[in-house]
């Protein structure tokens, strides 16, 4: 199995709370190589108590070994830390489609310490005129939005 | 004390802080007073405890003797646990939740914020992180004081009278031992005289704006840097522990 392959094992390997999101697209995978049928990958949490990760990683090691790798070795790293600026724009595309509206870009701009509400679009009708009804949301990686045009609640994935 | 002590030591501080403060937030699951702080609170206490995880993980690296996460918050008893006391305090009614929630995350930021450029590698990734789950803890936090401070009269005195009952726990976030002054000398820890005064200059103006009062109460309850705790963590870790001690072999 060569590089190529790899990536194209990954990136079945989705989100479980953003299932249309693969973990290349959400960036967590750091890097990854292969050496004589063992893969050895580099991840990063995106949240520290992310429960998810768990899940990223037995599904990683689940799929490699499914297809022919003998051993696959995981690695945690927390720094440099994760950033929604690593999401692809494909990724944020696929965001949109799934009623998500992804994260607006740096997310060290001041409105993440002041906390004022940013113009977030409506991933439903596109409109602007929409609200923050809470900066922790269903997922720890999301607040909730609700549209004033269309009246639909929606989540937003936050700035990290 | 050697240096290994002293760095190991100080990850319980870190690690014990969080998971205690996360621990007590998660009792709100299912019983916050509206759905959206229900899932607010328990969004913090998450972020709280994967964090409390990752560094209860280096503690038993530094320590060498095989213990992991599990067993470091699992099978310590309360003497050996380092958390401030804030952290233990119980919930009482939203409002307690909230101030000492503000009281910790304000110190927490302030804290990281410094960690950042600690000359350990572990540390400094690891502030790097947290910081950025913590700015929305803090925010979440300090906007409720100024809403219930400078709401009516009754959110007002149900957030003024548990500040002047936990502002003598605050003075334990400075107090430094023999475990700073070692690791400070190496670079490693933050030197706590430096935020001291930027946190009181946050903590004054956010209760000033929140038209509260800041209480003149100057003592300072210490020892949970040394491990003398208040009643109430026996009863956490009663709760937290029971399964794993009843079941060692438990498993998901």
């Amino acid at each position: 199995m060569n590089d190529f392959q790899i990536r194209e094992l990954l990136e079945e390997v989705k989100d479980p709370e953003v299932p249309v999101l693969s973990i290349l697209d959400l960036g967590v995978v750091r890097s990854f190589s292969i050496k004589e049928n063992i893969v050895d990958i580099v991840l990063t949490p995106t949240y520290s108590g992310c429960p998810a990760m768990q899940v990223i990683e037995d599904d990683i090691v689940s799929i490699l070994k499914n297809n022919g790798v003998e051993k696959v070795n995981i690695e945690m790293v927390l720094a440099p830390a994760w950033t929604t600026d690593w999401i692809t724009e494909k990724g944020k595309q696929q965001l949109i489609e799934f009623g998500i509206a992804p994260p607006e870009k740096s997310s060290v701009d001041k409105s993440s310490i002041t906390g004022d509400a940013r113009f977030i679009a409506c991933p439903r009708c596109k409109s602007e005129n929409t609200e923050m009804l809470s900066q922790f949301g269903s997922t720890a990686c999301k607040a909730l939005y609700r549209c004033k045009d269309c009246l639909e609640p929606f989540d937003y994935f936050k700035c990290l | 004390m050697t240096e290994q002590d002293a760095l190991f030591d100080y990850c319980l501080r870190i690690g014990d802080s969080s998971l205690i403060i996360g621990h007590r937030l998660s009792e709100w699951c299912g019983h916050g007073p509206i759905l959206e702080e229900d899932i607010a609170i328990i969004n913090v206490s998450l972020d709280l405890v994967g964090q409390a995880r990752s560094v209860l993980d280096y503690a038993g690296k530094i320590e060498g003797k095989g213990r992991s996460e599990d067993d470091l918050a699992y099978l310590r008893d309360v003497a050996f646990y380092r958390n401030h006391l804030i952290c233990e305090q119980p919930n009482g009614d939203y409002g307690r939740t909230i101030v000492r929630q503000f009281l910790f995350d304000s110190f927490h930021y302030l804290f990281l914020n410094e960690l950042v450029n600690s000359k350990d590698d572990f540390f400094s990734g690891y502030a790097e992180k947290s910081l950025k789950e913590v700015i929305y803890h803090m925010q979440h936090s300090t906007k409720w004081m100024l809403r219930m401070g400078d709401g009516t009269e009754e959110s007002h005195r149900r957030v003024q009278e548990p500040l002047n009952d936990l502002w003598r726990f605050t003075g334990e976030f400075f107090a430094v031992n023999e475990v700073d002054k070692i690791l400070i000398s190496n670079g490693i820890a933050v030197d706590l005289n430096k935020i001291k005064p930027k946190w009181k200059q946050y903590v004054r103006e956010i209760i000033e704006d929140a038209t509260l009062t800041l209480p003149t109460n100057d003592w300072e309850q210490l020892g949970g840097k040394e491990g003398r705790h208040t009643e109430h963590l026996g009863f956490i870790l009663a709760e937290m522990q029971f399964l794993p001690r009843a079941y060692p072999d438990a498993t998901w």
